[in-house]
């Protein structure tokens, strides 16, 4: 090539050394082509969802076997989920994570499409989430469970016990005047504190007329310990810089990841009972890769994709199928049992579902979310 | 104006003219249409109700957080004025050009950061473990609230405003005529009289509209109240982000939101008339 070089320098290039370096370099460049061609770009896949699940620590081995790339656009609250989507045009979405209580709604509203039961592992499900209620209508299955977690009281263990804190009153203690925080989000702070006025049958969601002005005076009466109103992130630097020491409505999708980084914090669900927050994954109205979307449920709820999901970088969450709970064991046993997710411990996600403590977080039923939002905005006003 | 004149200065005015036109008053005038829209089902539909203003108008907690808001900014503006003042009045007359370059130079790098990453440091300065209540700890003082507190929006706010409020106070400040301070003194007037009848009076165009800055930057502000005040009370930027959360309720935010445009248009244009009104002869 270089003797080509000073051959061309010189002008003394003949034909036949033209055309071998043409030929040599058409294929030079070729190349590239040939390469993206062979391994063509990957396919977009766009999500919707709280924030983590489209990262690397979770999407990245499937994205490695199916060549896709996901997209995600991130939300905190079911109703800002419902305002995102609501203002994009059908098909923008190709999956959607969502809070169980909202499916219903994403289906009346018409912006997910309906799945096939036997496309997903039911069976290795355990039988309290088989059949979880909100998925389905009659038969039409809209919606498919993959993790879940615990809420009820969470706090600076160097200021108040694991004994203290299995009761929401402990929130009154004059320990915490000014150190009491909120997630900024109506519907795990008042189910929470519905559940410490005794609303418990059925469920600290469905209360009526009385129950709710009695709500309303209690969650009012705990304003002077407030300390603030937090987002994401906003809930892990209070907990973490000791500005807060309690909050309720919360858990170990807060807590676990800060003890994780060495932070003097835990959650507990106490006597009163605790919420329980469901993420679920729906295929998007109009979606031209269901196939891939159908796909990659299998896959998160496969052995691998439930060991990720459980320990998702963001936040961690407990597991619904037997398969999750085994792989787990196997892969993390320290964070299995830091969860629950094993026979005999005290915190089994599932002994306390059996006990009876833990109730779905859901939409009101005998008001609107209109009402319990408006109640959340006088309240930060009071 | 001879035509030819007026067609020229015509067209070296239409870019603003057009780009204030599309993004400002078309944008301005749909906002006001939308609070007029309804929400069915968590879709906003053209309509034309008075519910949306009547449902915030009637709610205790939206004027709450309309005159807190209100209040803050103007605090603000008052605040900044006054602790910009001496630091403008040393830039512009008591140091050399030389080093008020780079005075002006140093109040414009805070601009190059993030706000929101400028809020997030406070909170480690602010905090009851932080590096303020580090140091009151040593002389046995303390640990005092900042953070999530109305002192940590101020501090927020101040953050925002006060670099760009000394720049505009420094510059008008330069401009006054050195010969009308001089007379001043000649004539026997004290350094401190000279400030207020002399100076402050020449120089109120850029003293008032530094303050008007402080006050339209801390009106909407949404990160200092949010991550410094602890959204505790709500301001109406938060408000707002708390009425679209619910139920994709945009007509109720287009509410405030017009609410707090025609506030800020009212505030603006008397201060502006006051800066450029002639003294009294």
């Amino acid at each position: 090539m270089t003797k080509m070089f000073a051959k061309f320098s010189a002008g003394r290039l003949s034909r036949r050394t033209m055309l071998k370096g043409a030929a040599a370099t058409g294929a030079v460049l070729a190349t590239p082509n040939l390469n993206r061609a062979w391994a063509a770009d990957p396919v977009e896949i766009n999500m919707l969802a709280w924030y983590g699940h489209g990262e690397p620590d979770m999407v990245e081995e499937f994205e490695a076997l199916h060549n896709v790339k996901f997209k995600a656009k991130y939300y905190a609250g079911g109703d800002n989920m419902l305002a995102l989507i609501a203002q994009s045009p059908p098909g923008t979405y190709d999956i959607l994570l969502s809070d169980a209580e909202f499916v219903q709604q994403l289906n009346a509203a018409g912006y997910i499409e309906e799945l096939d039961a036997a496309d997903y592992p039911f069976d290795d499900f355990f039988p309290e989430f088989q059949k979880f209620p909100g998925h389905w209508t009659g038969d039409k299955l809209w919606s498919v469970m993959c993790r879940y977690g615990h809420l009820g009281v969470s706090f600076n263990t160097e200021v108040i016990s694991h004994k203290e804190a299995m009761t929401y009153n402990v929130l009154w203690d004059k320990r915490l005047t000014g150190k009491v925080g909120h997630f900024d989000w109506h519907l795990p702070n008042l189910g929470c504190l519905s559940l410490r006025d005794g609303n418990n049958d059925p469920s600290p969601f469905d209360i009526n007329e009385a129950q709710w002005q009695k709500l309303q005076e209690t969650t009012l009466s705990l304003k002077p310990q407030v300390g603030g109103y937090f987002d994401y992130g906003g809930t892990f630097s209070s907990l973490k810089n000791g500005e807060i020491n309690a909050m309720c409505g919360i858990g170990d999708w807060i807590t676990g990841v800060l003890q994780k980084d060495g932070a003097p914090v835990d959650s507990v669900v106490p006597d009163e009972g605790g919420i329980q927050w469901t993420e679920s994954y729906s295929i998007g109205k109009g979606s031209a890769k269901a196939d891939l979307v159908v796909k990659f449920i299998q896959y998160m709820l496969s052995g691998p994709g439930q060991v990720r999901s459980a320990q998702m970088a963001a936040y961690p969450g407990m597991l619904p199928s037997k398969t999750g709970w085994k792989a787990l064991q196997a892969a993390n046993p320290d964070e299995a049992r830091r969860q629950g997710m094993m026979d005999g411990l005290d915190n089994n996600p599932l002994k306390l579902i059996r006990e009876g403590r833990i109730f779905w977080r859901d939409i009101p039923k005998q008001q609107s979310l209109e009402d319990w939002n408006d109640f959340w905005s006088e309240y930060k006003n009071a | 104006m001879p035509r030819r004149r007026l067609i020229y200065a015509m067209t070296w005015r239409l870019p603003i003219i057009i780009w204030q036109a599309a993004f400002f008053l078309v944008p301005l005038g749909f906002m006001v249409v939308m609070t007029f829209w309804a929400v069915k089902n968590y879709r906003m539909e053209p309509d034309f109700v008075l519910q949306n203003w009547d449902k915030m108008f009637s709610k205790g907690y939206f004027w709450d957080a309309y005159w807190l808001t209100l209040g803050r900014a103007t605090l603000a503006a008052v605040i900044a004025s006054l602790v910009a003042f001496p630091a403008s009045y040393a830039l512009a007359f008591k140091v050399s050009p030389a080093a008020r370059r780079w005075a002006i130079f140093f109040l414009i790098i805070p601009f190059f950061t993030s706000y929101l990453v400028r809020a997030y440091a406070w909170q480690v300065i602010l905090a009851e473990q932080g590096v303020i209540n580090a140091g009151l700890s040593y002389l046995g003082l303390g640990p005092f609230t900042m953070l999530n507190s109305g002192i940590g929006a101020m501090v927020g706010y101040l953050t925002l405003t006060l670099p760009l409020v000394v720049i505009l106070q420094t510059f008008s400040l330069a401009s006054v005529d050195r010969n009308l301070i001089e007379a001043a003194w000649n004539l026997g007037c004290s350094r401190f009289r000279t400030i207020f009848r002399v100076i402050i009076p020449s120089a109120k165009v850029g003293l008032i509209l530094g303050a008007v800055f402080c006050f339209i930057l801390s009106f909407g502000d949404f990160v200092s109240p949010y991550y410094l005040g602890g959204s505790k009370p709500p301001t109406l930027s938060i408000l707002i982000i708390d009425t679209t959360k619910s139920g994709q309720q945009w007509p109720r935010a287009a509410v405030v939101a017009v609410t707090m445009i025609a506030t800020l248009m009212v505030v603006a244009f008397t201060a502006v008339s006051a800066a450029y009104r002639k003294p009294k002869q």
